[in-house]
């Protein structure tokens, strides 16, 4: 294997200029040429299809792999609240500058200044081109486009459609990419999973896929693949994430030599549903824009079990108003989540298994009156009672953080390419822009951004430079010995013959997950997931029971692959979390913290991206180090008081 | 809470396919109905017995995966609601409850309770979108849509692509799908410089696929997100005119 160089590639000069002089230096592909390249997607989430269907407008040769029946179910689908850009159509003070500040400091200071700061200038282009799709944002009566405010901001930067904005913004960039597969510029491959990447001389060359139709297990080459394959929080079994949602793609990557970088940085989103019972197979979440008219509050009183309409005014906590009386309710998620579980731990927890904390809407009723709050909220709300049985217009809601979006991933530098040359990683399943902590409506704009503005230019760049060469063939030994790793793999899955299916494993993994690597960490609790998870993994490995056969639909089979990874994948979020001996954003180390309970952050030791290497089955991960550089934002203890 | 689940199990598409009657104890009404299929799955895979296929994904309503015929209602009886969202209080305790998958011929069954919705896709790649490469945008406040417009459109934008229209249909006509689409793009301003090709183009992608809409309503009463007829009948009107306005553009037509 090369040795690893850790380059972020990020061009010289001033900030504001950075993306403007590095894309007149990147190299181009001609129109002639660009058909003689063809490019691999993995994954049809806002990233990979903006990627997908932005690559084969410009004329490259895109193959697409989902395993969704159709690319319109990616989970980017699920995204409720909205999409920030820098438009500053609210003539509030919005600016580039700010909302690039307001992404570095939400993120505790703990990602790359260029990547945000780019982040932020390609925003208002995101809205733009969406419009032009044909997504319905929200508007004013005159028409124009509203906006909303988000968590750990002051302005109103939030562009939204209802309560529905991922699903507008991924039908658009489904629709555009369907567009290119009438065209005959796309070959789209449904129901197809990515279970390894083939690389040779150490560039990515392509992929093996499963169809999880007929079990026909395949090589596709390219001259780049281009991963978009989302977030690991399904490693804590229980989130917010869909059901399907997994790490494989990028674990299978990183396994050939990608980094992984933050593994630790995961998101735990304050307001969800709180788990009703032991079967409960997934958590939902109730977008953060509640949090503009909903106000958060306990009872003083833990032994206080009348109905919340019936506790008096001065009976109640709202306890973020009281700690963060600057931001209130709209603190960012790593704070407002750590807040709600101080509640519940000294039990002073709602509900009844006194699970949650409430977030009350009477006011913003009152005050606003019951059409508008339908207006802006209807669809949560009737989601809410649908699960609960419980009107929200009468009742505050119960909510409670469950784990919604993971910061850490694939490491890649200033151009979105791994360190492994020719794979790109966009969206979630890179760890560029978000730091240590994502604020809300970012999500969205970070996968479009990837996909429609950035990867589009700087894949070029890459392919430029294999101009005249053909994609390596799958005949080549590589493809065919990956072919028949992720062969022996399906049997062996198949061939075990114990007697715990994925999911009991799965849970069981899940658990230790969010106990020791949850909301808070400390040593001894890592230390002890350590020893957990590898014991739970051989355990898996003698006793798994996958049914069936692997040349149908096998949803055992697909899971057993995917617990496998997470594993893996939960054993380096343990090891990243206890390396860094600090507190930031979404990874919270009980051994540092301010008395009154804040995060505490070393900057002089912990400054850095922690991107670790693969080394063999038996070997922990050798961590590499990328130091992170402030010269635009000042390096302070973030605080929303 | 206990049920007894008629589930149709059918190996793969060439496959008669039959029912088989599970228990399902220990069920809290807290439940949603994809859980009680979990818990049966989990039983069967104890018991050494391949569990059922479903197709579903996100569990909150908006992916539009999964998909059941539960006693002989698509997506079963809470109106507005997909599978996953369908909670087990709204089932009486000891029912028998029998569990199908979206039964239409342009849906041939893939295995169990999954079905092939790809004729969905070819839909939208006949002309579900406006033609505008990245890049070419103008700042999106120089088109004011007015609320109204931008509203109704989004109403129509809301589908999910489920299916359930065509599985309740008698038809199995996807009208509502095609006229939800249609509408979403055909009503805002941005959508303009396409409305008659893409009405005619979808509109007769769709008939290859579908049967023919006698507007039994259906649909809508099936629909998770309530989506209103009132679009088929704006599609069928954008559709006849289509005819014309196609012909006239092309230089074809009788009167220019």
């Amino acid at each position: 294997m090369t040795p690893v160089t850790l380059d972020s590639h990020i061009p010289d000069g001033p900030i504001a200029e950075k993306w403007e002089s590095h894309r007149f230096n990147m190299r181009l592909v001609n129109p002639a040429n660009k058909r003689r390249f063809e490019v691999i997607v993995v994954g049809t989430g806002l990233a990979g299809a903006s990627a997908a269907a932005t690559m084969a407008e410009l004329g490259y040769r895109v193959k697409v792999f989902t395993f969704h029946d159709s690319p319109r179910r990616a989970h980017s689908i699920a995204a409720q609240g909205g999409i920030n850009a820098a438009k500053n159509y609210q003539n509030d003070g919005d600016s580039h500058f700010r909302l690039f500040y307001d992404t570095v400091k939400g993120g505790d200071f703990r990602s790359r200044e260029a990547n945000v700061y780019r982040l932020a200038q390609v925003s208002v282009d995101i809205i733009d081109q969406c419009v032009a799709q044909g997504v319905p944002f929200a508007r004013e009566y005159g028409g124009m486009l509203e906006n909303r405010s988000f968590g750990g901001v002051q302005v109103s930067r939030t562009f939204y459609a209802r309560g529905q904005t991922g699903q507008q913004l991924l039908l658009g960039a489904y629709q555009a990419l369907m567009r290119q597969v009438s065209l005959g510029n796309v070959e789209l491959h449904p129901r197809t999973e990515m279970l390894d990447l083939v690389t040779v001389d150490g560039r990515a060359t392509g992929v093996v896929v499963r169809d999880l139709i007929t079990g026909e297990i395949t090589s596709h080459s390219g001259h780049a693949v281009v991963l978009a394959t989302g977030g690991y929080g399904n490693v804590y079994y229980l989130s917010t994430n869909a059901k399907k949602s997994n790490a494989t793609a990028a674990w299978r990557a990183h396994k050939k030599g990608a980094l992984f970088a933050n593994a630790c940085y995961t998101q735990i989103h304050p307001t969800c549903i709180p788990a009703s019972d032991e079967f409960q197979s997934k958590l939902t979440l109730m977008s953060e824009s509640l949090r503009n008219d909903g106000r958060i509050w306990v009872p003083k009183d833990p032994e206080d079990t009348r109905p919340a309409d019936q506790i008096p005014e001065d009976d109640r906590d709202y306890y973020l108003e009281r700690q963060y009386p600057s931001f209130g309710n709209l603190v960012p998620r790593d704070v407002a989540s750590r807040a709600a579980k101080r509640q519940v731990d000294t039990g002073r927890g709602v509900g009844p298994k006194k699970n949650g904390v409430y977030l009350d809407f009477a006011e913003a009723i009152a005050r606003l009156g019951h059409d508008v709050i339908e207006e802006r909220y209807g669809n949560l709300f009737e989601m809410y009672e649908r699960i609960t049985g419980e009107d929200p217009y009468r009742m505050p809601m119960r909510i409670y953080p469950a784990t919604h979006y993971t910061m850490g991933g694939l490491w890649v530098d200033y151009n979105l390419m791994s360190n492994v040359p020719g794979l790109f990683v966009l969206g979630e399943a890179n760890f560029s822009d978000h730091g240590a902590n994502r604020l809300g409506a970012s999500a969205l704009m970070q996968g479009l951004a990837d996909g429609y503005f950035i990867l589009p230019y700087t894949i070029g760049d890459y392919l430029a430079g294999l101009l005249g060469q053909p994609a390596v063939p799958t005949s080549h030994e590589a493809f065919v010995e990956a072919q028949r790793g992720v062969e022996d793999q399906v049997r062996q899955f198949l061939s075990i013959g114990g007697n715990r299916s994925p999911d009991d494993f799965h849970r069981e993994l899940g658990k230790i997950v969010w106990d020791k690597i949850g909301m808070e960490r400390d040593r001894a609790g890592l230390e002890q997931a350590l020893r957990d998870i590898p014991a739970l993994k051989q355990e898996f490995y003698r006793d798994l029971r996958v049914l069936g056969t692997g040349d149908t639909v096998n949803d055992s089979l697909e899971k057993a692959a995917r617990v496998a990874d997470f594993f893996e994948l939960a054993e380096l979020m343990a090891r990243d979390a206890l390396h860094r001996e600090e507190s930031c954003g979404g990874h919270f180390r009980v051994e540092h913290q301010y008395e009154d309970g804040e995060a505490k952050r070393d900057d002089e030791n912990f400054s850095y991206v922690g991107a670790w290497e693969w080394t063999g089955p038996d070997t922990p991960q050798v961590l590499h180090k990328e130091e992170l550089e402030f010269e635009h934002v000042h390096l302070a203890t973030r605080s929303y008081r | 809470m206990k049920f007894t689940l008629k589930v149709w199990r059918q190996a793969g598409p060439a496959d008669k396919g039959h029912f088989e009657t599970y228990d399902a104890e220990n069920v809290s009404d807290e439940m949603s109905f994809l859980e009680v299929l979990d818990v049966v799955n989990e039983d069967l895979i104890r018991d050494g017995k391949e569990p059922i296929q479903f197709d579903h994904d996100c569990r909150e309503g908006i992916c539009g995966s999964c998909g059941l015929m539960i006693n002989g209602q698509a997506h079963g009886p809470q109106r507005g609601t997909a599978t996953c969202q369908l909670h087990m209080r709204k089932f009486q305790d000891g029912e028998t409850i029998v569990v199908e998958p979206w039964r239409a011929a342009a849906f041939p069954v893939v295995r169990d309770l999954v079905v092939n919705r790809s004729a969905f896709d070819r839909i939208v790649e006949a002309g579900g979108y406006i033609s505008v490469n990245t890049g070419s945008a103008v700042e999106a406040n120089m088109l004011p849509v007015p609320k109204a417009v931008s509203d109704a459109a989004m109403d129509a934008a809301a589908c999910i692509g489920c299916g359930a229209c065509v599985a309740a249909c008698p038809n199995g006509a996807a009208q509502l799908f095609t006229a939800a689409k249609i509408q979403h793009l055909n009503l805002l301003p941005q959508g303009q410089a396409e409305r008659w090709s893409r009405t005619e183009n979808m509109v007769e992608t769709m008939e290859e696929y579908f049967g023919s809409c006698t507007m039994h309503r259906e649909c809508e009463a099936a629909c998770p997100k309530v989506i209103s007829i009132d679009f088929i009948s704006y599609m069928n009107r954008d559709y006849v005119k289509a005819k014309t306005v196609n012909r006239n553009l092309t230089g074809q037509g009788l009167s220019q």
